[in-house]
């Protein structure tokens, strides 16, 4: 019944609560083109005033590491706890 | 907007099949105890996440028939709008059919991280192969009817979608957290012109008893069948998709609405209604199954027209999709010539 042409492309929709904060993730739309990805993310997902900015992007642009790989790649992160204050010794305050 | 798992959709042939579908397939049985684990340490699991087939397919079921609820129940609700009996009811009618459009769109968005496409749910439903919730096949015959539905459908759906969202299934979970957000406002709308009906005129009154009286039992229905009669609860629960059973969840509906219900002067429709003053529950009269699944079979009153006017509205939209698809192709051509 959907003809080739209703099958849109995906976009990720990523919100800004309100100015200074970051974008986080809200959900995603299907359309024809940015444009129309955008208005189709703000009538979805910003009708009651939850954005101040939106941003769209192709679904298959977004690159993302594996769960399957979640130890090995972030273990160079993980093994080095002289990144972190409470490794250091000293008075507080100083 | 209204939801419930496991009978308001269920086939009706999947009962006498028998519920003991095998799990998972021919899933690796060591990846299906690491599974079970991460669910019983409270984890989330998302979209990449190894997952059991069948908890894969159990979530396309659940979900795509929950977001085709959000879609045909716009349809009850859109045909009173032209007709509101002032501008501030049809503002808050226009936003709340908006919003169960969103609502649909939020979760089969949900549903498409689990390999499946929008365009094939959507046709799944103009075929009429998909179910969605029952309650969406009775008419709305009074503008007392937004009230009650407002109040008590959408009443049921914010007790279903609370617990949903601490679904096991990060996607489903955030998508009701969404939803939950903005289903208070739809029952709110609906109980105040409840209210307002049951403060006027006696006619009022008796057109706002009327809506309560139809509504009712087949919002107690919304909750599905008996957790005994029902196929997938057990497994469901098992995998943290459901929190709480169907009967638990019933009675915390009854329990929240019968107050509600004497604040404004109208009564319930069932005359063995009574406080069990050890439990503290509201205790209720049996309900008709043999009418929800009647309804759900597709012998309910309006099953036929919602699938119709569904239909409709996606062949009128055809010529507004066709002309997004060409303006974004020239679009672009244009992009990949400058």
């Amino acid at each position: 019944m959907s003809q080739a042409r209703d099958r849109w492309p995906l976009w990720e929709v990523f919100t800004q609560p309100k100015d200074g904060a970051p974008h986080e993730h809200a959900g995603s739309v299907h359309a024809p083109d940015a444009e129309l990805a955008l208005q189709n993310a703000r009538d979805t997902y910003a009708r009651r005033g939850e954005a101040v900015n939106i941003w769209v992007v192709p679904s298959e642009a977004i690159s993302a590491s594996t769960p399957e790989d979640v130890g090995p790649f972030f273990d160079p992160g993980n093994d080095k706890p002289y990144r972190h204050p409470q490794f250091y010794k000293g008075a507080k305050g100083g | 907007m209204p939801f419930s798992e496991s009978g308001c959709f269920m086939e009706p042939t999947t009962k006498s099949q028998g519920a003991s579908a095998p799990h998972a397939g021919a899933d690796d049985p060591a990846r299906v105890t690491a599974f079970e684990e991460r669910i019983a340490r409270g984890e989330t699991i998302e979209p990449k996440d190894w997952m059991p087939e069948r908890y894969r397919k159990q979530l396309i079921r659940m979900m795509s028939q929950h977001a085709h609820s959000e879609v045909v129940g716009m349809l009850p609700e859109g045909n009173w709008i032209t007709r509101a009996p002032c501008l501030r009811r049809k503002l808050s009618l226009l936003a709340k059919v908006q919003d169960e459009a969103g609502h649909g769109l939020y979760i089969y968005c949900g549903t498409e991280t689990l390999g499946v496409e929008r365009a094939d749910l959507v046709d799944q439903l103009l075929e009429g192969k998909a179910k969605y919730s029952s309650i969406f096949n009775y008419p709305t015959l009074t503008w007392a009817d937004m009230g009650a539905i407002g109040w008590l459908v959408d009443g049921a759906a914010i007790v279903n979608q609370t617990m949903l969202a601490k679904a096991s299934y990060g996607p489903y979970a955030r998508a009701m957290i969404r939803i939950c957000k903005e289903e208070n406002f739809h029952k709110r709308q609906g109980y105040e012109i409840l209210a307002t009906l049951a403060a006027g005129t006696r006619g009022q009154k008796a057109m706002a008893q009327d809506a309560v009286n139809r509504w009712w039992w087949p919002s107690l229905m919304m909750f599905g069948p008996s957790d005994k009669d029902s196929p997938n609860s057990a497994e469901l629960l098992r995998w943290r998709v459901k929190q709480k059973g169907n009967d638990e969840l019933r009675q915390r509906f009854v329990n929240l609405s019968v107050p509600q219900a004497q604040a404004i002067g109208l009564t319930l429709p069932d005359p063995d209604l009574k406080m069990n003053p050890e439990t503290g529950d509201w205790e209720f009269g049996p309900i008709d199954w043999e009418e929800f699944y009647q309804v759900i079979g597709g012998n309910g009153p309006c099953n036929r027209e919602r699938i119709a006017a569904r239909r409709a509205a996606h062949e009128d939209g055809q010529w507004v999709r066709e002309a997004a698809a060409a303006y974004g192709e020239k679009h672009k051509t244009r992009q990949v010539a400058a």
